[in-house]
C-alpha cells in the first residue's frame, strides 16, 4: 500500500485555502459541517484495493496528482456555442450550467418556476438558510467511510439544489450541465440536492462534460430524496474527458409509493467509479436502475450499487451492461439488501458485459443478501461475446461478418437506452452509438 | 428441528460425553501448540524427516498469519493453546448389543434408514464376526490391491509409500495457503490417501466407512486422492448419520490431484453436531478443499450435503489447469436454528476449453444464516472457458437469512461465464396444491424441498442419495409452522 499521507496532507492545506476564501460565510452553522469532514478525512484513508469494495478498482492515479482548487475566474468561459452543442436538439429543458463545479447564471435557463419550487445553486441556497436546506444537509450529509465522500462534503460550496413542493410537477426536465475546461489540473466537487415533495414529479439529467479534454478530477456527490408518491427521473450522462477521473456518490431515499428511475451512461473519464445507493425506506416504493458503460482504450469505469430494501411490498429492478474494447476493465458490484420485515420484496438484478478484445477484463459480483423470507429477489450476471448463433444468422443473409458484430452491439447497447423518458436524449443516444458502431459498418 | 428433535440431540450429546468421561485416555499431549509438540506428533506417529519438516515450515509460517475474518459467519475468539493436538486413538466403551446404546440414537438411526450392522457399528456395539466390519473391509482392501490402487490413512501412507506422499502432498494446497491450512499442515493427526494408478477404474465406492479407524474422525484431517492418467476414482466422505464430537474446531484440509484425462468425483455428507437451538456448542467446520486438474481433459467433481455443523465454512475448489478440463460444483446447504454456513466454490480456469459448472442449493430455516460465495475466474489464457453458475436460496421462516456472494473475473473474450441466483420462499400455491391433494403442510414442505435438491440429490451414489433425501426431511423438521 502507497503512503498517501503526502497526497492527504496537500488536501488538508487546500482546505485551508478554501476556508481562505470564504470570508463570512466561514461562521455559518454549515461551515461546521465541512469542518467536521474534512475531520473524518484526515482520519481515513483513501480507499485501496485491500478493501472489499475497491478491490478491483485502483485510484491510486488519482493520488499522484496534486489538483489544485477550481478557480471560478481562471476557467476559460464556455461560448453560447458550446453550451448548445452540449444540449439535446430540440429538448425543451430548464439548463443550470456549471463551470468547473461552480454555477453559472449568465449560461443557464430558467423559465419560470411554479411557486414554492426552488431550482438553483447551493451556494444561493446556503446564502438564504432555506429550512429544507440545513434541514436537509444536517440530516443527510454524513462524511461515512469513504474518504471522497468526506472530501466532497468538506469542500461542499456549489452544485444545483432542486426543492419542489408537495404536489408540483415540474413539466421540463432540468438539465445540470457540468462543464469542465482548462488550464491546469484541478478538482470539482459538485454537490447536489434534489429534494420532490409529496405526489411531486421531477425529471433530471446529470451531464458531465468537458471543452478541452483535460486532465482533471470531479467528485461529485448527489443526494436525492423522493417523498411520498413523488416520481424521480434521473439520467446521468458522464462524458468526460478520456484523461480526467470521475468519482461519484448518489445516495437516493424513497419514501412509500415513490417511485425513482435511473439510467446511468458512462462513456468519459480515465477511471470512473460510481456509488449509487437506492433505500427505499417506504412501503411500496420502486426503483429502477439502468446503465450502460461503453469503454476502450485503458479505461476504468466501477459501478457499485446498493439497494436497500427496507420497507415491505418494495420492488426494484437493475439492468446494466457493459461493451468493453481495447485494455478497459469493468467492474460491477450490485448489491441487493433484504432488511428483516421487508416482505413482499420483489428484486431483480441483472449484469450483461461484451468483451470485445483480448485485452479488456470484467470483474462482476452481484450480490443478495436477504433476511426476510416472503420474498422474491433473483440476480444474474455474464459476460461473453456475441452469440454466434446470431451473428450465423445475420451473415447468411449476406452481412459480412465486421458489420454483423456492429449491429449485434449495437443492439445490445441500444436495449438500455429505450425506456429513457427524454426521447430527445434517447435519441441523441442511440444516434452516437449508431456513429460508433453502425456507421463503422458501412 | 421440533422441540421433541432437540431434546434428542441434547440427551444423546450428554450421554455420550458421560461414555467420555468414564474412559480414561493415556496418550495424550498436554494442551496447548510449539515447536516441540509438533515433532512429538511427528515422533508419535514415526513419520520421515521430511514430513516433520514440513510440519514445521508450517507452523512458522501459522504464527505469522491473522485468523481470517472476512467471511459472513460470527463466532467467539478460538484459543489455539486451549486445544489438545494429539491423542492416541480413544477408547469407547463397548456396548454387547443395542438395547444398551441410547435409544434416542437409535430412533435417529432407524428415521436415516440405516440398516442394523451399520447401526450397532455407529452406535459403538460390538459386532458379531460375520458382520465385523474390519472381515468387510478386508475383502475390499483386496481387490482394491489386485488393481493396484491404494487406500488407506495418511499414516499408513507415510509408512509405507512416503515418496508418493511427498510428491503431491502440499501441492494443491500449500502450507502457506490459508490460516487454517497453515495449521493444519502443521498438526494434522490422520486422513486419508488413495492413489489410483494409470488406467484404473476403480470398481467401488472409496469410503472412509471401510476404513477401520474411520469413526473417529480427527479433529486436523488430511486427505489427498491422486488419479493418474485415466483413472477414475469415487470418494465418498461422511456420513449422514449423526456424529458427535467433543472438538469444536475441526480444519480437515483435502486435497485432489487429477492427471491427463482422469476423473475424480468426491461427495461429502457432513451431519455434524450442530449446537443446540440457542446456537450453544456445535462444530466450526472449517475446511480448505481443492483439486487440481493437472491433466489435459481431466475432471473433478464435488457434490456435497451439508446439514451439520454449528459454522459451515468451506469452498472446495477446482483448478482447471490442462486444457479442457472440467470442474464441477454440486452442493445442497441447509441451516437450522442458530447454524451458519458459508460456503461455495472457486473455479480457476487456466488452461484453455475448460468448463465448469455450479449448482448451489441453499436452505435457511429457523434463525440461520446461509450464504454462497463463489468465485468463477476466467485467467487470460483459458480462451474458450465455459461457466454456468445457479445459486438459489430458499428460505424457510422470517428470521432467517441468505445471502449469495459472487465474483465473476473474466479477463479473456472467449469466455463464456453466466451467473444465475434467485432467492424465495415456497410458495403458498404450491403447498396449497399440495394440500389439495391430501398432503399435510409439512410433507408438501418435505415434497418441494426434496424437488428442489433433486438436482444435487442427483450427483451422490444411490444409497448416499437415499439417506441425504431423508436427512433433509429430519432436518427440515419442526421448521414449518
Amino acid at each position: 500500500m502507497a503512503d498517501t499521507s503526502q497526497i492527504k496532507g496537500w488536501y488538508l492545506s487546500l482546505f485551508k485555502d478554501f476556508e481562505n476564501h470564504l470570508d463570512g460565510e466561514k461562521s455559518s452553522s454549515f461551515h461546521k459541517v465541512r469542518k467536521e469532514a474534512i475531520g473524518r478525512f484526515a482520519e481515513i484513508d483513501f480507499p485501496n484495493t485491500h478493501q472489499e469494495d475497491w478491490r478491483f478498482t485502483d485510484i491510486s492515479p488519482i493520488l499522484r496528482h496534486t489538483f489544485s482548487r477550481a478557480d471560478k475566474k481562471a476557467a476559460t468561459i464556455p461560448t453560447k456555442d458550446q453550451i448548445s452543442g452540449f444540449q439535446f436538439n430540440g429538448m425543451k429543458s430548464r439548463l443550470l450550467v456549471f463551470v468547473n463545479g461552480s454555477y453559472s447564471p449568465e449560461l443557464s435557463l430558467q423559465p419560470p418556476l411554479p411557486k414554492g419550487a426552488v431550482i438553483g445553486s447551493l451556494t444561493d441556497a446556503l446564502k438564504n438558510p432555506h429550512d429544507i436546506v440545513s434541514g436537509h444537509i444536517s440530516n443527510n450529509a454524513s462524511a461515512g467511510e469513504n474518504a471522497f465522500t468526506a472530501l466532497n462534503l468538506a469542500f461542499a460550496a456549489d452544485g444545483a439544489f432542486v426543492h419542489i413542493p408537495d404536489g408540483v410537477e415540474i413539466e421540463e426536465p432540468l438539465h445540470l450541465l457540468f462543464i469542465s475546461t482548462g488550464p491546469g489540473e484541478f478538482i470539482s466537487q459538485p454537490r447536489n440536492i434534489i429534494i420532490a415533495g409529496k405526489n411531486s414529479r421531477v425529471r433530471i439529467v446529470e451531464h458531465y462534460v468537458s471543452l478541452d479534454g483535460g486532465t482533471y478530477f470531479t467528485n461529485a456527490v448527489t443526494e436525492i430524496h423522493a417523498g411520498e408518491n413523488s416520481s424521480v427521473n434521473a439520467v446521468k450522462i458522464q462524458s468526460e474527458s478520456l484523461n480526467s477521473y470521475h468519482i461519484a456518490m448518489t445516495e437516493v431515499s424513497l419514501d412509500s409509493n415513490a417511485n425513482y428511475t435511473s439510467h446511468g451512461l458512462s462513456f468519459g473519464a480515465s477511471i470512473y467509479r460510481h456509488d449509487l445507493n437506492v433505500a427505499l425506506n417506504g412501503e411500496g416504493s420502486d426503483a429502477t436502475l439502468e446503465g450502460l458503460y461503453l469503454l476502450s482504450g485503458n479505461q476504468l469505469s466501477d459501478t457499485h450499487s446498493m439497494i436497500d430494501h427496507a420497507s415491505p411490498h418494495c420492488s426494484s429492478q437493475e439492468h446494466y451492461k457493459g461493451i468493453l474494447d481495447g485494455k478497459s476493465h469493468g467492474v460491477f458490484n450490485g448489491k441487493i439488501m433484504v432488511r428483516k420485515g421487508a416482505q413482499q420484496t420483489n428484486s431483480y438484478q441483472e449484469n450483461r458485459n461484451i468483451i470485445l478484445s483480448n485485452e479488456a477484463k470484467v470483474d462482476t459480483k452481484p450480490q443478495l443478501e436477504i433476511f426476510a423470507d416472503d420474498v422474491k429477489c433473483s440476480h444474474g450476471a455474464t459476460v461473453g461475446q456475441l452469440n454466434r448463433e446470431s451473428l450465423f444468422y445475420l451473415r447468411s443473409r449476406g452481412i459480412s461478418e465486421d458489420q454483423a458484430k456492429l449491429i449485434l452491439i449495437y443492439a445490445f447497447a441500444s436495449d438500455v437506452l429505450k425506456d429513457i423518458k427524454e426521447e430527445e436524449i434517447r435519441t441523441q443516444l442511440e444516434k452516437m452509438l449508431s456513429e460508433r458502431f453502425l456507421a463503422a459498418a458501412r | 428441528m421440533s422441540n421433541s428433535e432437540l431434546t434428542v440431540e441434547k440427551l444423546a450429546n450428554e450421554e455420550y460425553k458421560y461414555g467420555f468421561v468414564t474412559d480414561i485416555e493415556t496418550d495424550k499431549l498436554p494442551k496447548g501448540l510449539n515447536e516441540d509438540v509438533i515433532k512429538l506428533i511427528s515422533e508419535k506417529k514415526n513419520e520421515p524427516g521430511w514430513m516433520t519438516d514440513w510440519r514445521l515450515k508450517a507452523y512458522r509460517h501459522w504464527l505469522t498469519m491473522k485468523e481470517p475474518h472476512w467471511s459472513n459467519v460470527k463466532y467467539g475468539p478460538i484459543d489455539y493453546q486451549d486445544i489438545i493436538y494429539y491423542a492416541a486413538p480413544k477408547k469407547k466403551p463397548k456396548l454387547s448389543s443395542l438395547n444398551e446404546a441410547d435409544p434416542q440414537l437409535v430412533k435417529a438411526f432407524e428415521k436415516l434408514g440405516i440398516p442394523l450392522e451399520e447401526q450397532k457399528r455407529l452406535a459403538g456395539v460390538a459386532v458379531d464376526a460375520v458382520f465385523d466390519s474390519v472381515s468387510v473391509a478386508t475383502t475390499f482392501k483386496e481387490k482394491l490391491n489386485d488393481l493396484g490402487i491404494i487406500f488407506c490413512s495418511m499414516s499408513e501412507a507415510l509408512q509405507k509409500y512416503p515418496e508418493l506422499v511427498r510428491k503431491y502432498l502440499g501441492t494443491v494446497v500449500p502450507y502457506t495457503d490459508n490460516f487454517f491450512a497453515s495449521l493444519n499442515s502443521a498438526v494434522f493427526s490422520d486422513g486419508s490417501f488413495a492413489f489410483v494408478p494409470k488406467g484404473v477404474r476403480c470398481p467401488m465406492e472409496l469410503s472412509t466407512y471401510f476404513r477401520i479407524n474411520a469413526s473417529e474422525t480427527g479433529q486436523f484431517e488430511r486427505t489427498l486422492i491422486v488419479a493418474e492418467e485415466g483413472a477414475y476414482v469415487s470418494y465418498l466422505e461422511g456420513c449422514t448419520a449423526p456424529i458427535r464430537d467433543t472438538n469444536q474446531l475441526h480444519a480437515a484440509v483435502v486435497e485432489l490431484v487429477a492427471l491427463d484425462n482422469a476423473e475424480i468425483k468426491y461427495s461429502t455428507v457432513q451431519n455434524w453436531y450442530p449446537g443446540d437451538k440457542d446456537g450453544k456448542g456445535g462444530i466450526y467446520n472449517f475446511v480448505t478443499k481443492r483439486g487440481a486438474c493437472r491433466g489435459v481433459s481431466s475432471k473433478i467433481s464435488w457434490t456435497q450435503v451439508e446439514t451439520g455443523s454449528a459454522i459451515t465454512w468451506k469452498y472446495p475448489s477446482c483448478i482447471l489447469q490442462g486444457d479442457n478440463s472440467v470442474g464441477e460444483f454440486y452442493s445442497v446447504a441447509m441451516t437450522n436454528n442458530m447454524q451458519q454456513a458459508d460456503t461455495g466454490t472457486k473455479m480457476i480456469h487456466i488452461g484453455k476449453n475448460t468448463r465448469s459448472t455450479i449448482i448451489s442449493k441453499g436452505i435457511s430455516a429457523g434463525r440461520s444464516n446461509n450464504s454462497y460465495r463463489g468465485q468463477v475466474r476466467i485467467t487470460s489464457k483459458a480462451e474458450n472457458a465455459r461457466n454456468y453458475s445457479q445459486c438459489d436460496s430458499l428460505l424457510i421462516g422470517d428470521k432467517c437469512g441468505a445471502h449469495t456472494f459472487p465474483y465473476l473475473e473474466t479477463n479473456n473474450p472467449t469466455a463464456q461465464v453466466e451467473h444465475e441466483a434467485t432467492t424465495s420462499k415456497i410458495g403458498a400455491d404450491q403447498i396449497f396444491y399440495l394440500n389439495q391433494r391430501g398432503i399435510s403442510t409439512e410433507d408438501a414442505v418435505r415434497l418441494i424441498v426434496n424437488g428442489y435438491c433433486k438436482e444435487v440429490f442427483r450427483q451422490l451414489p444411490m444409497e448416499f442419495a437415499v439417506e441425504a433425501t431423508r436427512l433433509l426431511s429430519m432436518s427440515l423438521e419442526g421448521s414449518v409452522g
